[in-house]
Parts: C-alpha cells; structure tokens; sequence
C-alpha cells in the first residue's frame, strides 16, 4: 500500500476544490480551503517518510537511528501557519461582507460601490 | 458565476486536475524510500555541530531562521490586515454593557474548569516555549498554548476579564516585541559572526536548557509574537460578535 498516503493527498485536495466550488457558505468555502491545504501536509510529511524512521527528535533515542525528513516537517510547520493567518484573513473578510451586503452566499456578492 | 456554472467547470476541470496529479505523484521516489540529501546532513550535524536535539527546531531556528524570518512577517502582515478589516467602523459603536451577552450560559463547573486551565496553560506553554531545541516544540507551538491560557476565559463567560489579563496593548506589545526581536537576533549574528542568522552564541551541552546556541532566543522571540498575534486576532473577531453595534438611526 505504498501509494496510499500520496492517494489521500490527492483525495484531500479534489473533494477540498468540490467544497469550495459547490458551497452556499462563504464559511464553508474557507473550511473548504483548509481542506485543499491539508493535503499539502499529507504529501510533504509522506514525501519525508523513511521506512522504519523515527521522528527527527534525539532526546532519547540514539542519534544514529534511522530518522524520518526533518526540512518537510519544517516545511509543514510554516504551512500551518501560513493557513492560519490566510483563514484569519479571509473569515474577516466574510464578516465585512456579512455587514455589506447581509449575506454569506458566494452568489449574492456584487461589486463594491461608493 | 453561478453555482451551476462553477459545477459544470469543475465536472469538467476536476477529472482532468486528478489525473494530471496522479501522473505526477507517479513521479515521486516510493513512499518510505525517499533519499534527500538536505535531511541527512541536517540528521548528521545539528547534534555535533549545535548541541540541539530536536532537529525542527534547529532547522526553523538556525539553518532555517531566514525563512522563520519571513513566516514571522506573514504573520504580523496578517494580523494587521485583520485589524484593519475588523476595526469598528463609521456607524459602529462598542458596546461595553452587552459584553457578556451569549455567554451568560456556562455553568459553575465550566468556569471552575477554566480558571483551572490558565495556569496549567501558562506552565505549558512556557515548557514548550523554551524547551524547543530539546523536546518537540518550539516558539510557534509553545506561543499558540500561550495565547490559549487567557482564551480560556472566554470559557468562563467572562469577556471582558480576558481583556484585563491580556490588554490590548499588552498584545500589541508582545507582537510587536517579538517580531522585532527576532529580527534584531538575526542582526546580533550579522554583528558577532559576520552573517546574518548564524549562531553567535555557545552550543552548551545537549540537552541542557541553556544549550543549542541562540535557538531558545529565537524560539522564546517567536512564542511571544505567535501569543500576541493569535489573542490580537480572536479578540478582533470576538470583539465583532460580543461588542461591536451598528450605531441606531437617531444616534448617527
């Protein structure tokens, strides 16, 4: 089953854009984002994997174990956090929108005036 | 575009999209067998070379601490951006009588729980804040416990509380402290070894708090604008919900 973590990064990230294209909620259109993102985590920390590794931490195991990528698990550190200001941006943006325009629809935005 | 619209495009564009990344994936070495370079050397060095044992950590904060630098600063661009957006506007006021309004419902055990929480959340947040180099964790993690401890107020029903224990300025402080910390380190390797982020001070023997170079530097400058951020930004929001108020007609 060596394919099977590359298949959940692929499927995280297609039913992820089906959430963001089918959904009524401006909310769900941003949970729908975090879903697309966390496939990139799944791909970067299955990418680093070693067979028989262990985490890339030697306070008390020996140095000279077999240890797992530790560039992707940075990688996957400064993902999290670039999803969390990106879902903080955005939800703010939901609730200008909200007061605008009274509404959370992706359909009922119209063009800015005034 | 419509719904339908942005269904039909994706009924068409989906497929198309999984089948160009399964060829992709194809591509990859097989899981369990990847053989890059960079991991190895940095599994090889940063316990002879930095005294550190946690080897994220050591990336982040040393061989990686130019890069930690602008994740910093997408950081503090966004919670600027999200101050601005939420900000209380023209025809806004804030409403300091209606603050404990939806939350008057938690009970005594909830509460008890909560003021339980903030000093166990302090402890652990410090642990994790400064023993990044050691054990997992590190500057953002141990901050984002941080930022919980005060969070678990609002728990209790108690909003405004929150903002006695972690005042605005207090936040804005951290943030603004820790960010320029951390620039200010990467300065202090400019000046005591030549370039900019490279360790400038002794390794220590591993395992020891006081060890790994300038990473608990870096890691306690990262906790404290990683808490600022976080409680800067759930305030922004909470603060839309419990306080804010379209000012009333006759009022404008």
């Amino acid at each position: 089953m060596s394919f099977l973590p590359y298949a959940v990064a692929v499927w995280l990230f297609i039913v992820g854009l089906y959430g963001v294209v089918s959904s009524r909620h401006m909310v769900r259109t941003i949970l729908s984002l975090a879903v697309v993102q966390s496939a990139t985590y799944v791909l970067l920390l299955a990418i680093g994997y070693r067979s028989g590794g262990q985490a890339p931490i030697v306070a008390d195991i020996p140095p000279t174990t077999t240890l797992v990528d530790p560039v992707v698990q940075v990688l996957v550190l400064t993902d999290v956090v670039i999803e969390a200001t990106v879902t903080a941006l955005l939800l703010a943006l939901v609730v200008q929108a909200h007061k605008r325009f009274g509404s959370v629809d992706p359909n009922d935005l119209r063009p800015l005036r005034d | 575009m419509s719904r339908r619209a942005r269904l039909w495009l994706f009924g068409v564009a989906g497929p198309g999209l999984a089948a160009v990344l399964v060829i992709g994936f194809r591509g990859l070495p097989a899981f369990g067998h990847y053989h890059g370079v960079y991991g190895l050397v940095v599994n090889g060095v940063e316990l002879s070379m930095r005294h550190a044992t946690d080897y994220v950590t050591a990336l982040n904060f040393d061989l990686r601490a130019f890069d930690t630098l602008g994740e910093e600063y997408i950081l503090f661009a966004s919670v600027l951006g999200v101050t601005l957006l939420l900000r209380v506007m023209r025809e806004e006021d804030e409403e300091f009588s209606a603050a404990g309004r939806g939350l008057d419902g938690s009970s005594d055990a909830v509460r008890l729980l909560a003021l339980v929480l903030v000093p166990l959340l302090v402890a652990l947040g410090v642990y994790i804040v400064l023993h990044g180099a050691l054990t997992p964790g590190g500057g953002f993690q141990g901050g984002l416990v941080l930022a919980a401890a005060p969070a678990a107020l609002i728990l209790a029903g108690r909003y405004l509380e929150l903002k006695i224990l972690a005042p605005s300025w207090a936040m804005e402080s951290a943030e603004g402290i820790g960010a320029a910390g951390y620039a200010l380190l990467g300065l202090g390797g400019l000046i005591f070894a030549s370039v900019y982020f490279r360790n400038f001070l002794p390794a220590g023997n591993p395992g020891q708090l006081l060890s790994a170079g300038f990473m608990p530097l870096n890691s306690i400058a990262v906790g404290l604008e990683v808490m600022g951020a976080f409680l800067i930004v759930w305030t922004a929001f909470l603060d839309q919900a419990l306080l804010i108020r379209r000012r009333s007609l006759e009022a404008r």
